[in-house]
């Protein structure tokens, strides 16, 4: 089972993802795919858990924009590291929709990918079999400085603004 | 440090704490992903990304470094901290690119960690020369210096710069993506050819504003960028950049590495309805989050304030007076010099062109010459052409024979800029992984051919352009005359073409006829160039008599009447 990191650490993962095959739903959490959502949307709405959606990287918001006050949580597939799709889709669901749920990264991603993931709105990040923590971790801490707006608690345009302050104050002798 | 009076002056993007510290961040993130590579905890599917991403290729015969010189714009120190890498990690040169960077084509990847932290020791790095993302932007090579400039491209080429490093959105698109800027009507950029062109324009008032080109780029699909959008005001230039990267990233195909480009999207959807799409966009995330103050705009600006020039007389007496006395000297004059914004003043090609050399190719010792000729003439500062020359930007036109006779013993001193030696050409087969067939050995026996600079005078603005493969590297399809280099049932064969254009009036070549084997190449641009000399009227330009009298009169004067 992967394992879930939220802030690079640890964390148990309470929700089930079910396959589409799987008709029976259990009790608690479940993450549905998003056709899984349009036919049983019913059935899931009227239990009392929660319900996460996954769509796929070829899925766009707008096709789950008109639920999202009902769904806990959004998981966005990453069929390859290279697809870059999700980076988007994350960022949309915050700055576009104001969705304040879960987004959870699922497939293969890789540590070099930590900091783009929370910086576009990712909140967490199931991460593969046999990943090394340690590595994930670091990863977090790797680049100190960004260039420009997040979503992450980023001032608008941070660093690009920080001339500003440079610009204004007096220039260091023998500079 | 030698403190001389004008050197280091000029406006240069000038890194600050926060700058070196991310590039330190940088270096040390990438020595970790090597080592986990090496570890085998990264596969080479995985690494491959990451190493692209900082400009490391895996070539024929050795890795490659491609080493971003941001629009083109180098220190003297940088330009010497290159040369010292070249030499200690390279067989002592360095290779100036299209894209206005610069690569090292025998290259370690033990060292390659080392070479990261020397660069960022110049405050350089190969951060997004390479991969599937922002791609450094390029511009015209006399920004901040030419007499048609409207508005300075460099302050928006910085800004993009930093906007776009490491963006956490747009670093996995579905493909390389290029941005040119320029900032005059005469576009020196070749905006067309890019992803995005932009033409920085002044409205009412003297406001900046941008117009938008989309879908440029060559490779085997070419096509021209279609424009996006006529006037884009200067605080929504992110936003609507913005836009543009988050409508390719989610719609740009990705099934098919030769259709991921944004060319194919702008191609296959059609720019108005891509045009509608990225204004949707646009209009929803334009606002305080993405909007581009005119306060940071002005604290970039303060980077590329005029150099302290001296008062001068338009007019230099010894130019004059060196012109009529030396034809050596008027020659080059003729071919080397840009007219300045700066009464006195000249922006100057150093032609990385000699006769029978590597286009684009400068060893340690040359560009240690140089960086020295721009500490004594022009403000420690040196450029990057898109063409593959290099510029000194700012020299006094009274210096200019003296700087003319100090290019001469390092062989920079070529009169040909912009004429039929002053080819474009990709690495070719000797270097490259992808190449069908030889470009180098082909540009350097046209060049030989050619080697009369009298000639090549007499024959005026003509640019070749060639590629060894369907990628287009060379520009092949906007050269006046481009070849293409194509792999024909294992014979290298060359496909010629006439009338391509990179600049305002952008234009893809034609097909002057059957593609032609090595040997004869040569041969047939001399034909070509034998008919435009017949048929010029004056002051048509190569490109001028083929718009005016078509590829017929070639294709016939090439393959003969039945033909």
């Amino acid at each position: 089972m992967a394992l879930l990191l939220k802030d690079g650490l640890p964390v148990e993962d309470p929700w089930i993802s079910l396959d589409d095959a799987v008709e029976a739903i259990p009790d608690g959490p479940v993450i549905v795919s998003l056709d899984r959502w349009r036919r049983d949307r019913a059935v899931l709405v009227a239990r009392n858990s929660p319900v996460g959606v996954r769509l796929k990287s070829s899925q766009r918001t707008g096709e789950i924009a008109p639920d999202l006050d009902r769904v806990a949580l959004v998981a966005l597939e990453f069929p390859k590291f290279r697809d870059g799709r999700a980076f988007s889709t994350a960022r949309e669901l915050r700055e576009r929709y104001g969705y304040t749920g879960e987004i959870r990264a699922v497939g293969h991603t890789l540590p070099d990918q930590y900091q783009f993931l929370i910086r576009t709105g990712f909140s967490t990040v199931a991460v593969p079999d046999g990943a090394n923590l340690a590595t994930w971790q670091h990863a977090l801490t790797e680049i100190g400085v960004a260039y420009q707006a997040g979503v992450a608690g980023d001032t608008p345009l941070s660093l690009l603004r920080r001339k500003v302050h440079l610009a204004a104050a007096p220039h260091p002798q023998g500079d | 440090m030698t403190h001389l009076s004008s050197a280091g002056a000029a406006g240069i993007y000038h890194y600050d704490e926060t700058d070196r510290r991310f590039l330190a961040d940088r270096v040390e993130q990438f020595r970790r992903q090597v080592a986990r590579r090496l570890s085998g905890a990264l596969t080479e599917d995985e690494f491959k990304p990451i190493r692209l991403m900082n400009g490391l290729y895996l070539q024929l015969h050795a890795y490659m470094l491609r080493i971003a010189v941001p629009y083109g714009v180098l220190s003297s120190d940088q330009m010497r901290g290159l040369a010292a890498i070249g030499r200690r990690y390279d067989r002592g040169y360095g290779h100036f690119t299209t894209r206005q960077n610069l690569q090292f084509n025998w290259i370690k990847l033990v060292d390659v960690p080392q070479i990261l932290a020397d660069l960022a020791a110049i405050d350089m790095h190969a951060i997004q020369t390479s991969g599937n993302c922002i791609r450094n932007v390029t511009t015209d090579q006399f920004a901040g210096a030419v007499a048609d400039e409207i508005v300075d491209p460099r302050v928006y080429a910085e800004i993009l710069r930093q906007w776009s490093t490491l963006h956490p959105e747009f670093s996995f698109l579905p493909r390389k993506f290029k941005i040119a800027i320029t900032g005059s009507d005469h576009d020196r950029a070749a905006i067309a050819i890019h992803d995005i062109g932009i033409r920085a324009r002044r409205g009412a008032g003297g406001a900046v504003g941008f117009e938008i080109l989309v879908g440029g780029g060559l490779g085997r699909s070419p096509f021209l960028g279609r424009r996006l959008a006529d006037w884009v005001p200067e605080p929504d230039l992110l936003a609507y950049l913005e836009a543009i990267l988050r409508i390719y990233n989610q719609y740009g195909r990705r099934d098919n590495i030769y259709k991921a480009r944004i060319k194919i999207l702008v191609h296959e959807v059609g720019v108005d309805r891509l045009r509608e799409q990225i204004a949707a966009e646009f209009e929803r995330i334009r606002g305080p989050h993405y909007r581009l103050d005119a306060g940071i705009v002005d604290a970039i600006r303060s980077h590329f304030a005029p150099p302290p020039f001296a008062t001068l007389p338009a007019v230099s007496t010894a130019l004059d007076q060196a012109r009529r006395e030396d034809p050596a000297f008027a020659r080059w004059a003729r071919s080397n010099l840009t007219p300045h914004q700066q009464p006195g003043y000249a922006a100057v090609t150093l032609s990385l062109k000699p006769t029978g050399g590597i286009p684009g190719d400068a060893t340690s010792d040359q560009m240690e010459a140089v960086a020295a000729l721009a500490d004594r003439y022009s403000f420690g500062e040196i450029r990057v052409s898109h063409e593959q020359n290099l510029v000194l930007a700012h020299v006094r036109q009274d210096d200019l024979p003296a700087l003319w006779r100090d290019l001469g013993p390092h062989g920079l001193d070529t009169a040909n800029a912009g004429l039929v030696g002053d080819i474009i050409s990709c690495p070719g087969l000797d270097y490259c992984a992808l190449a069908n067939a030889r470009s180098i050995p082909l540009a350097q026996e046209i060049s030989r051919r050619f080697a009369d600079l009298d000639r090549q005078h007499r024959i005026g603005e003509l640019k070749i352009k060639m590629s060894g493969c369907i990628n287009a590297c060379g520009h092949h399809h906007v050269g006046h005359i481009g070849i293409l280099g194509v792999d024909k049932h294992g014979v290298e064969t060359y496909q010629i073409t006439i009338g391509g254009d990179a600049t305002e009036t952008a234009a893809l070549g034609q097909v002057v006829g059957p593609a032609v084997g090595y040997d004869r190449v040569t041969d047939v641009v001399e034909s070509l160039i034998a008919l435009y000399l017949e048929r010029r009227t004056d002051g048509e330009r190569f490109i001028d008599t083929v718009a005016r009298i078509g590829v017929g009169p070639f294709k016939e004067k090439v393959y003969g009447a039945a033909a």
